[in-house]
């Protein structure tokens, strides 16, 4: 399999949300890169006919009655909030002027 | 009076404090004034709750004054991994990110924990959200092993077994998602249980790698590791994935220890290359002291174990760089670059980049990578199907024998910064754990002797099926004995004073 690019890791840390710097990006490519050549061995099984396994316990839907219980409280919930307002989360703006 | 308490097991601690010869506050503060001796020098807390101790002490001694029948433990001093969240009390999972966060809620062991009147002295320190071998991804430092405090105490949950093996708490609380129980348990001389997936419940459990993180106990013997573990196991309806059937009797089995007519397979591929020496010398003595016990040693062949460390390096960073998308610097938690101009999703992206520890990074980027389009099928998709050929491994080998056993680590606790900047060569710490994880058995490390070449402990890893957790402290509290009576006193006695 390919390694895995400068380009790609400025990509990946865009998708994950990490502003990085230059330094790292270059750090952290050779060290995906190696990690990524160690961990390739698994893609020789990739043609074999084997189930996936992705839980160690056969469990399908966990259900229980619907019933209501006692929360946080709004003070709770937003107790540990960098910013709050009117017993809201405050953030910083989501969408732009123009949407 | 009061060090000698900090020498006791939990076991006995216990009985002197349901007798009345000692306090639970006396115990609680035996094992504070320990920590205020030695922990400048180990650093296994990151928070030291004095107050919040010795109030629950004081609430165990009230009750006992008041005739209430108690648990096993009640009085008895703990380290809780800084992984659990407890309400009022800091937990940071050893990240910036959640510095001074003050938990809305206790984590379910938390509860189960206060509810037996085991007392939490503190919260110990771990790799940063319990991703590492070495407890040097701790955002606040690392944990030096008191065996030589220049070396690693393992990880992630090296603050835990540290605070064992230099007396701090004679009980401790760990998390194993591939190795972090164990390998710590391994190379500080103490003991570690990773329960069968679901039997301790991960509510409050800050989530790392959902389908591999077992919560478990951790002490210096057997006996204090099964009493831990009763305490904290069992169905919780606030964990779907939480089995819902009664606790194999853990107790019952560390009471009653014995190999004989049992059969026991040597796992062939957990060994050979990368393994040191002395660890395979010890690991042999053990094997050998199993069959003069009486039980009945075979090689066992496990082909898929040798793809489970790549398949596991791709799974658990999969999920985790899901499950960290929580960290987004909106609800909780630290938020950075929020001038007025940036938007949300700058502030999160800044917010990551400065509440992120290098691992972190790394394994939300390659989780990333191996689960985008074009690489999902050869990298994820592929691991999954190595996850299903190490089960069918495990059930193959447990048709022909009862436990498995093999070296926990492949090497002794090395010296801190010798791999740190080499993430391959770290993650082979995890080499022998990680394959109980896959499958979601049950698994236990306990020492078994020092290797020659460095005088540092090696740790005897033994599994066993899923929900027969009982078998490891039945054949745990076997060769315990055993080696005790060889060694002539407990391993830790041989652990240089600090």
């Amino acid at each position: 399999m390919p390694g895995i690019t400068r380009e790609e890791v400025a990509h990946l840390a865009r998708l994950a949300r990490l502003e990085l710097s230059r330094e790292e990006l270059d750090h952290f490519a050779g060290q995906l890169d190696a990690i990524i050549g160690a961990v390739a061995a698994v893609s020789d099984v990739a043609e074999e006919d084997v189930p996936p396994t992705s839980h160690p316990l056969p469990l399908t839907n966990v259900m229980r009655p619907d019933e209501v219980r006692p929360g946080l409280t709004p003070e709770q919930a937003l107790d540990q909030a960098p910013a709050q307002e009117q017993q809201r989360f405050k953030v910083p703006q989501i969408l732009g002027e123009e949407q | 009076m009061s060090s000698e308490l900090t020498r006791l097991t939990a076991a006995a601690l216990a009985a002197r404090i349901a007798a009345g010869e000692t306090s639970a506050v006396e115990a609680a503060e035996a094992h504070l004034a320990r920590i205020e001796a030695v922990d400048e020098k180990v650093h296994a807390f990151l928070h030291v709750d004095r107050e919040g101790a010795l109030a629950q002490a004081r609430e165990v001694d009230a009750r006992r004054a008041a005739g209430e029948e108690l648990g096993p433990l009640a009085g008895v001093p703990l380290a809780l991994k800084d992984i659990f969240t407890t309400k009022g009390v800091p937990t940071t999972c050893g990240s910036r990110i959640l510095e001074g966060w003050l938990p809305p809620y206790d984590a379910t062991v938390t509860r189960k924990l206060r509810a037996a009147g085991i007392v939490v002295l503190g919260k110990s320190n771990m790799d940063e959200f319990a991703m590492g071998s070495s407890t040097e991804n701790s955002a606040y430092g690392p944990t030096g092993n008191p065996w030589d405090l220049t070396r690693i105490p393992g990880g992630s949950g090296g603050g835990s077994a540290a605070a064992l093996a230099s007396f701090q708490a004679p009980l401790a609380i760990g998390t194993d998602t591939g190795g972090s129980i164990r390998q710590p348990a391994a190379v500080t001389g103490t003991v570690g249980v990773k329960p069968t997936y679901g039997g301790v419940s991960r509510y409050g459990m800050i989530a790392f790698s959902s389908s591999l993180d077992q919560g478990g106990p951790c002490a210096r013997t057997v006996l204090d590791t099964a009493l831990l573990h009763e305490a904290i196991a069992g169905h919780d309806p606030l964990d779907s994935t939480s089995i819902d059937a009664p606790v194999p009797p853990v107790v019952e089995a560390a009471r009653n220890g014995s190999v004989a007519g049992l059969r026991v397979g040597v796992v062939k591929q957990l060994s050979g290359e990368g393994y040191q020496d002395g660890v395979m010398q010890r690991f042999g003595e053990a094997v050998e002291l199993l069959r003069e016990l009486g039980a009945e040693v075979t090689e066992v062949d496990c082909p898929s174990f040798t793809k489970a460390l790549a398949a596991y390096y791709l799974i658990a960073p999969s999920e985790c760089s899901s499950n960290l998308a929580r960290f987004d610097g909106l609800r909780y938690g630290l938020r950075t670059g929020d001038d007025g101009s940036r938007s949300a999703e700058e502030v999160t992206s800044l917010t990551r980049a400065a509440g992120f520890g290098a691992e972190v990074k790394r394994r939300i980027m390659l989780g990333t990578y191996a689960l985008s389009s074009g690489y999902y099928d050869a990298y994820y998709g592929s691991a999954q199907k190595v996850r299903t050929l190490i089960s069918r491994d495990f059930e193959a080998a447990f048709g022909r024998v009862d436990v498995l056993v093999s070296p926990t680590a492949p090497t002794t606790a090395f010296p801190i910064g010798e791999r740190v900047d080499d993430p391959v060569a770290m993650y082979l710490a995890d080499l022998c754990t990680i394959p109980a994880n896959l499958a979601g058995n049950a698994a236990m490390s306990l020492p078994c002797g020092l290797a020659p070449e460095d005088g540092l402990p090696v740790g005897l890893q033994i599994i066993a099926p899923a929900m027969a957790d009982d078998r490891l402290y039945r054949v745990g509290a076997a060769v315990e004995a055993a080696f005790q009576a060889r060694w002539g006193h407990p391993i830790l006695e041989e652990a240089p004073a600090l």
